[in-house]
């Protein structure tokens, strides 16, 4: 299970990248924003993605329209984490085809229940 | 200014030139003092004129001066506070950075002591169950020994690195003061803002709902939700998210 993690703040990719190793994904790698994320994204066989929303150059929201529109990505599961938490958002990230939605401040509980629940989906072939 | 003319002097002295010019035996010197009698009449309060204005740019100046305090929260406040919160980004960022150093550097110890005692564990039972010889017995009494010397340096590691997670929360108190003396230059500016619109008087008009119109498609992000100055139509918690999205078919 190899994860990209895409977050302007280094410090927020680190308790992500920590309780996923916990989790036991080790394979995880990281990118500031979604200009550097995407390129990642296209040529480096990721499985699963977890992205902020606000961050500058391309945001997650973009990332993750982008991901969609991509033919060898659009199914890629997308978590988003994101401090973000008005209903018009979350909604506006729910039609972009985003699979799961975290606000910040998070617990480990809730990333792994979200983790969980995204992959029970995509086994039961939803 | 000819308003403050002394007019009654004025009027004397326009009587004197009169009779001087109706008589005959009046010198050309004598018509010169008298004009020069209404024209230092006429400078006299020129000067007081000037006097006047030169006060009142003094007293502008003076009042600029006591207000440049304003031109200080342009100059300096302002950057300065720029500063102050990127440093609160920063001690933040250390801050956590020092904390997960201290686990990432803690979890291996805690799992080799993990694993240590349940070697020994194993042992101890089998000799318990009476199945262990004279040399296994040798080697689990040399076990025991390193473990105890092995787990008490262990330990103090863990310790040193609880002291580091705690001394790293330092932070709070130094951010908390820093972004308390931002509220307060924000306040500052809000009240000579205030101040501003109010010498504007009638001539300003409320024009602060108007323009937060946002351009189609655009997102306004707000960030992370204060305490209390939450805005409208924000979700409580991920209860509260989960319940949206399920609503939504997730």
């Amino acid at each position: 299970m190899k994860i990209l993690i895409v977050d302007d703040f280094s410090t927020m990719r680190r308790i992500i990248k920590n309780l996923l190793r916990d989790l036991g994904f080790n394979n995880t790698s990281e990118a500031d924003d979604g200009n550097t994320g995407l390129p990642m994204l296209q040529s480096g066989n990721f499985d699963f993605l977890v992205t902020d929303w606000n961050m500058p150059g391309m945001t997650g929201l973009d990332l993750l329209k982008a991901v969609r529109a991509d033919a060898r990505l659009k199914n890629l599961p997308v978590l988003m984490v994101t401090a973000e938490a008005k209903k018009e958002q979350i909604v506006m990230a729910a039609q972009a085809g985003v699979n799961g939605y975290i606000v910040k401040p998070f617990t480990a509980q809730t990333l792994k229940e979200k983790i969980d629940k995204i992959f029970e989906r995509i086994e039961a072939g939803g | 200014m000819e308003k403050n003319l002394d007019k009654a002097a004025l009027l004397a002295y326009t009587r004197i030139l009169l009779a001087q010019l109706e008589n005959d035996s009046t010198t050309d010197l004598e018509l010169g003092d008298t004009l020069d009698d209404i024209m230092a009449l006429r400078d006299s309060t020129l000067f007081l004129e000037l006097g006047k204005m030169t006060r009142e740019i003094h007293e502008s100046i003076m009042n600029f001066r006591l207000d440049s305090r304003i031109t200080d929260l342009a100059h300096t406040d302002i950057p300065d506070a720029k500063d102050r919160l990127e440093y609160v980004i920063t001690m933040t960022e250390n801050a956590a950075n020092t904390v997960m150093t201290v686990v990432e550097r803690g979890t291996p110890v805690a799992e080799k002591l993990i694993e240590q005692s349940k070697q020994l564990t194993q042992q101890w039972q089998k000799f318990r169950r009476r199945e262990m010889g004279p040399d296994e017995l040798r080697t689990m009494g040399q076990d025991v020994e390193n473990f105890f010397a092995e787990s008490s340096t262990m330990m103090t590691e863990l310790l040193s690195g609880f002291t580091e997670v705690l001394m790293a929360q330092d932070f709070q108190d130094l951010t908390g003061q820093i972004i308390r003396r931002v509220i307060n230059l924000v306040n500052e500016i809000e009240g000579n803002l205030v101040q501003l619109i109010r010498i504007q008087g009638e001539n300003y008009v409320r024009e602060d709902k108007k323009d937060k119109s946002v351009a189609a498609g655009e997102t306004i992000l707000e960030g992370p939700q204060v305490p209390g100055r939450e805005s409208t139509d924000v979700m409580r918690g991920q209860d509260d998210v989960d319940d949206l999205l399920a609503s939504l078919g997730f």
